[in-house]
């Protein structure tokens, strides 16, 4: 599903991710661990497509063809879905108001016709009720006001109504409690399925308790340097990142 | 005084004159210029009686003892009043029986902006008073509105068929002294429209006028007066387009609003002028007096969507006269590219328990400058006046400006006025956060922008809000910083 190849990529001259090498399969969930400041967050906003990064070199191919040349927007039309670790407000647009947008202008994009409100309603009553969202909670203003768990359920409701191919969570447990991260977990195993894939970023083992991944990735540095099964996240927590970094120099 | 030779040679003189003049009025536009005679010409051409004549030229007089103003927070090269043509009908016959008779070059106008009559017409609740280059061109639901006594009419109709209503309403509330533009468009009004809703009526329908300049080089001066009588209530509306035009156009209406006891107007106006090109050439200078009444429990509501003019100097207020009226002002202004806007309101709160709301959203883009304007006064005797205004700016890219100038006099110990204000910028984040959800950054600034101003949005009624928030995308166009 997604490949990539090589990836270079920083901000204003400055080298972030230093030959970036991953295959995720349908139906996979791979976590991508790593230490503050080791390019977790650029990659997955280099995946989405933030127009502020530059992509030096290499290639992100999803479902066959090279994304690079694709705005945000058309690598979401695609299935790309990214969870922000700090996702935005946006005063006086309601939950419902946005996330109906985003499945309309997805279909006008692919040449469908406005999803009818009937089904959207139904819909959205569907999703809510799987991630235990009181609907009250839909009719309010884009994050604003939101607790962290809030603004983290609110991203996997959209997540749900929008059905990536590709979800890529990025540092989903910060800001949560133990119920939230609980909730929000039991919300991502009930959306996964063999025809999408879950990318987790995270610093912590913690969340891959819930969701438990089939790969985990080390990045250090713009690189991945480790690669294994879902015990690599328990080793990690161990021994620390600096074992990792020790068994490079060595 | 003995009459002299003099004096008869001098009356000769100005008879031929006027005489010449007459002739050359036949022209469907004036010559360029401003004087006591085309004050006189244009109430002639209007058909109006002595006592309307002898108050455009009062107004005149008086117009030619004042100065420009200046304080508005605007820079723009001032009109040249003698260059500008003050009186311009459309070709062809001035009054209509039926929409047939109507130039169809006029009706196509119209279908292009979206507004034909005919659909208009078969829109339930909704009569449409026209008017194209300051003469009224058709009137629909007059008949329906006649039924409950309401008189809906061109100002001009309303001088001729009811002047004793006009002569005791028109310029109580902007008196022809007021100001600059004002004093203007006393003198040299062309037409506009007129409203009486009768003692506790209920108007059945909103009320609605599209104004349009059409005829390049033509000041436009509309003079709107809508009286509300005891216990009555009337939604009126009034929107604007204009097609592009090179040079700068002058338009400075007055528009007057009474609302006697009880009764409640709620005025609701979407304007979008010409703004001038993307480097801030030509566009329409609106220099407008809007003000209205309250009497004893009167409640006026005025709600306003500028997106157009190259530069906007406006500030729709209410007196709150009578005791436990209220004031209300909402208002949406955009400007884009050179665009400047100096708006705003006043709220005068004379009576007792009396209150007022502002809730201003101004949204700048490009190089353009906007500027919230507002004055709430508390006299000594307003016991218990109440005022709340919210002013709220939010900025595109880095190269406009936003600005507010709250002006607050309160002379009563017991007055409370609130006043909140925040400015905050469309943030590159929260574009590429709706990016990532598949919506285009157009659209992302659609979404950003009607959700900053549904607290005003939400107060149009319900066609107007639609065609609003058409209105707010397409000024935001290209406006991406």
């Amino acid at each position: 599903m997604l490949e990539i190849k090589n990836l270079n990529a920083g901000i204003e001259d400055k080298d972030i991710l230093k030959g970036i090498d991953l295959k995720v399969n349908a139906g996979e969930v791979h976590a991508i661990m790593g230490p503050n400041g080791s390019g977790k967050s650029t990659l997955s906003s280099v995946i989405a497509g933030k127009e502020e990064y530059e992509v030096n070199g290499g290639d992100i191919i999803f479902e066959g063809e090279s994304m690079l040349e694709l705005d945000a927007e058309e690598r979401a039309h695609k299935g790309v879905f990214l969870s922000f670790q700090y996702p935005v407000e946006i005063p006086g647009v309601s939950v419902t108001n946005f996330i109906k947008t985003a499945i309309n202008e997805t279909r006008k994009a692919k040449g469908l016709e406005d999803m009818p409100a009937s089904d959207m309603l139904k819909m959205i009553r569907e999703k809510s009720e799987l991630l235990e969202i009181d609907r009250k909670f839909l009719s309010r203003s884009l994050n604003e006001g939101f607790s962290g768990g809030e603004k983290k359920r609110n991203e996997i409701f959209q997540m749900a109504m929008l059905e990536p191919k590709l979800a890529i969570l990025d540092e989903t447990d910060s800001g949560l409690d133990i119920d939230a991260l609980r909730i929000v977990s039991n919300g991502v195993n009930k959306l996964r399925s063999k025809d999408n894939a879950v990318v987790v970023i995270t610093h912590y083992q913690r969340l891959l308790e819930y969701i438990v991944p089939d790969f985990v990735h080390v990045l250090v540095d713009g690189k991945i340097v480790k690669s294994g099964g879902k015990e690599l996240a328990l080793e990690l927590e161990e021994k620390g990142y600096d074992w990792v970094k020790a068994e490079l120099t060595a | 005084m003995a009459y002299t030779e003099d004096d008869l040679e001098k009356e000769l003189a100005t008879k031929e004159y006027k005489y010449g003049f007459y002739t050359d009025i036949e022209s469907e536009t004036f010559p360029v210029g401003l004087n006591e005679d085309i004050v006189r010409a244009i109430s002639k051409k209007k058909e109006e009686p002595e006592w309307m004549t002898e108050w455009r030229i009062e107004a005149f007089r008086y117009w030619q003892t004042l100065e420009e103003p200046e304080w508005a927070n605007v820079h723009y090269e001032k009109p040249d009043f003698q260059n500008i043509s003050y009186y311009s009908a459309p070709s062809k016959k001035p009054k209509y029986d039926s929409l047939d008779e109507v130039d169809p070059e006029l009706l196509d106008t119209f279908k292009r902006l979206g507004i034909s009559i005919d659909e208009q017409k078969k829109l339930a609740g909704v009569a449409v008073d026209v008017v194209m280059d300051s003469v009224s061109v058709t009137t629909t639901f007059k008949k329906t509105l006649a039924e409950k006594g309401i008189i809906f009419c061109s100002i001009s109709e309303a001088i001729k068929e009811h002047p004793e209503l006009v002569k005791k309403y028109i310029g109580t509330v902007v008196p022809k002294k007021d100001n600059f533009y004002a004093a203007l468009n006393s003198a040299v009004f062309s037409d506009g429209s007129f409203c009486y809703i009768p003692k506790g009526v209920r108007c059945p329908m909103e009320l609605s006028t599209y104004f349009r300049i059409n005829q390049a080089g033509t000041g436009q001066f509309e003079r709107t007066l809508v009286v509300a009588d005891e216990g009555s209530y009337v939604s009126y509306l009034e929107g604007c387009t204009a097609p592009s035009r090179d040079e700068n156009q002058l338009h400075a209406a007055v528009v007057e609003l009474i609302a006697l006891d009880d009764a409640e107007i709620k005025y609701s106006t979407v304007q979008n002028w010409y703004p001038g090109n993307d480097e801030g050439k030509g566009g329409v200078y609106n220099f407008v007096t809007k003000r209205g009444l309250c009497e004893k429990n009167a409640k006026i509501s005025w709600t306003q969507v500028e997106t157009g003019s190259a530069v906007t100097w406006k500030y729709p207020s209410c007196v709150l006269k009578g005791d436990n009226s209220i004031g209300e002002f909402y208002s949406i202004a955009v400007t884009n590219n050179f665009q400047q806007a100096d708006t705003g309101t006043k709220m005068i709160h004379l009576g007792k328990n009396t209150k007022s709301t502002i809730i201003s959203k101004g949204i700048s883009a490009g190089q353009s400058q906007n500027s919230y304007r507002g004055l709430v006064q508390i006299n000594s005797r307003a016991e218990n006046a109440r005022n709340f205004s919210q002013c709220d700016s939010l900025l595109m890219g880095n190269k406009c400006g936003a600005h507010t100038f709250p002006y607050i006099e309160a002379k009563n110990k017991s007055a409370k006025v609130e006043h909140e204000a925040t400015t905050s910028k469309i943030g590159e984040d929260q574009i590429f956060y709706c990016n990532q959800r598949g919506i285009d950054t157009e659209k992302a600034i659609a979404l950003i922008v009607n959700g900053f101003s549904k607290e005003v949005l939400n107060k149009l009624p319900m066609e107007f809000a639609v065609e609003a928030q058409k209105l707010l995308e397409i000024s935001l166009e290209g406006s991406v910083g």
